[in-house]
């Protein structure tokens, strides 16, 4: 539909409708319910240099409204996923937002590295993942640390550069300047909220991990307050994401001032809550006179 | 291949302590369905996010029965059902049985507990001779009966009410159950004995596992079981429950 599209850093999506990284895998596995050409873009489970196998089970577990997971990053690495899950998306009209992770700084580079000549859109580097020991979540939650491992990855970045923030610190919008101050093109947020279930009658952790990542629309107000506060903070564009199920959830993160919007959890409840977030949102245009999305965004009064 | 839609129940009643069975009307999982795979129901309440993978029991004309234990928040509600309700159900999903169905000539059945329910539809596939053999906590057992009318029965007991005092493996032994290929489904234990047991005999094994799932259809990533060898789509040695699996060679995996 006409006026749905939106710039982000400089990339053009026909909609601001993507998928969270590790939801939705390479899109594969949804083609079979959802129609990829709707989505405005796929972003891909992250992917490292060379396989990762990830964490024991219980990797998941329900909560109320919500899950939490603790998969650890397990990935097939960049060899198969340029092989096999690249031109599997090429076939369809949609932009490729790749997730990259990493245990070490010079992880992260040579994967940006070996996907500059890769035929993708852009770049989400998760600095935040909460179910690894090292890297992931210890560069998202020192300011210096982000902002040095994103000055060395745009080094070598030929996409833009989104850096995918945690919330499990203090105050978000003090990441949220270290990235930009390190040449971040965007931000996204949140990525999941540490948390920890017990089964009671085991009396035992119920994850592997004893804690996980904690999503789903538990999350939502938390992270629409949380890209509320970086929208005030900084001027590159925000990919809003944290328990966004519907429509209205896509619009209050676009209204805090996200500029995309990424569904991610609500994959699992139904396969095809992308494009029902979409037709929702293009209707919601229609009855508010609505002629372009980009009107929205961080309009909350 | 599977459908994603919002089916009728059909049937609902209660078959012993904790233990339900739900029929759902769906002409188009029928068509699809094998033994050995299962459909992921959905909650009414958005509140349960994650679908519930149950074990397909039946094949039927127009559509799925399942036989499933009441543990937590999901099954509990589906257990609560009556005929006429509806419920999202997405489906059917994994591999099954259906390419080692010809795995053997005689053929050992094995179900222990909630594996006892999809060994029935498989038990009425198979075309070669078999016997089913079924593990209970005790004397309240269910699907007895549809057993027998498809091939020959042999229950054990945890507490010795019915049949064989001890494991699906006590008896095997002490009722002289032969055969060449063993299915099976049932707790970890029960699955690990199995193992054991077809690697003693040099018999092959096809087992069936249960992993918490996110998604049910292999992008989630929660519900892997280690393998033996390199899985050729996760390039480690993690094979998903849900797609690979949830039946596996015995061998191929490590338990």
């Amino acid at each position: 539909m006409a006026g749905m599209e939106v710039n982000f850093a400089g990339v053009t999506f026909k909609n601001p409708i993507t998928t969270a990284s590790g939801t939705f895998g390479s899109g594969m596995e949804f083609a079979e319910y959802v129609d990829l050409n709707r989505l405005g873009a796929v972003t891909t489970k992250g992917v490292a240099v060379v396989p990762w196998s990830g964490n024991r089970t219980i990797r998941v577990a329900e909560t109320p409204s919500g899950m939490l997971n603790a998969i650890g990053l397990q990935n097939p690495g960049l060899d198969t996923f340029l092989e096999r899950d690249i031109p599997f998306l090429k076939k369809f009209d949609t932009k490729i937002i790749v997730n990259v992770c990493g245990h070490l700084e010079e992880e992260y580079v040579s994967a940006v590295e070996r996907l500059a000549d890769a035929d993708v859109d852009m770049l989400e580097i998760n600095i935040s993942c909460p179910n690894v020991k090292a890297g992931g979540i210890t560069f998202g939650t020192v300011p210096e640390v982000a902002e040095a491992v994103t000055k060395a990855v745009k080094k070598v970045a030929r996409q833009p550069v989104i850096m995918k923030l945690t919330p499990n610190v203090t105050d978000i919008t003090e990441m949220a300047r270290a990235v930009e101050a390190g040449g971040a093109d965007g931000v996204s947020l949140i990525n999941t909220l540490t948390g920890m279930k017990i089964d009671v009658n085991r009396r035992k952790f119920v994850l592997a991990n004893k804690t996980g990542g904690l999503s789903g629309p538990a999350i939502h107000p938390v992270a629409v307050r949380m890209v509320y506060q970086v929208a005030q903070a900084v001027k590159i564009p925000i990919l809003g994401m944290g328990g966004v199920a519907t429509a209205e959830d896509a619009l209050e993160m676009m209204m805090a001032g996200a500029t995309m919007v990424a569904v991610g959890t609500a994959n699992f409840h139904d396969p095809s809550t992308t494009v029902k977030v979409i037709d929702g949102m293009e209707d919601y245009m229609k009855r508010n006179n609505v002629s372009d999305i980009t009107e929205l965004i961080g309009c909350v009064q | 291949m599977a459908v994603r839609e919002c089916v009728k129940v059909v049937k609902a009643g209660q078959l012993a302590e904790g233990i339900f069975e739900m029929v759902i009307e769906s002409p188009k999982m029928a068509e699809l369905a094998k033994p050995g795979q299962f459909v992921s129901l959905y909650s009414n309440d958005a509140a349960h996010l994650l679908p519930r993978p149950i074990s397909i029991c039946e094949v039927l004309e127009d559509g799925i029965r399942f036989v499933y234990r009441a543990v937590g928040a999901g099954t509990t509600e589906f257990s609560k059902m009556k005929a006429g309700d509806t419920l999202v159900a997405q489906g059917p999903l994994g591999n099954g049985y259906e390419a080692v169905l010809n795995a053997g000539s005689k053929a050992i059945l094995v179900g222990g507990g909630i594996g006892v329910p999809p060994m029935l539809e498989l038990s009425k596939q198979l075309t070669v001779p078999h016997t089913v053999v079924c593990g209970y906590r005790n004397s309240d057992t269910f699907l007895v009966d549809d057993f027998k009318k498809y091939s020959d029965f042999v229950i054990a007991t945890d507490d010795g009410s019915l049949g064989t005092h001890g494991t699906v493996i006590d008896a095997i032994k002490e009722q002289g159950v032969t055969g060449d290929v063993i299915y099976a489904c049932g707790p970890m234990p029960m699955l690990k004995a199995v193992k054991a047991y077809a690697a003693e005999q040099g018999m092959k094994a096809y087992i069936s596992l249960e992993e918490r799932m996110a998604c049910g259809i292999g992008a989630c990533l929660g519900c892997v079981t280690k393998t033996v060898h390199k899985d050729e789509h996760s390039k480690v040695n993690n094979a998903r429950v849900c797609v690979e699996g949830p039946v596996f060679d015995a061998e191929e995996v490590e338990i």
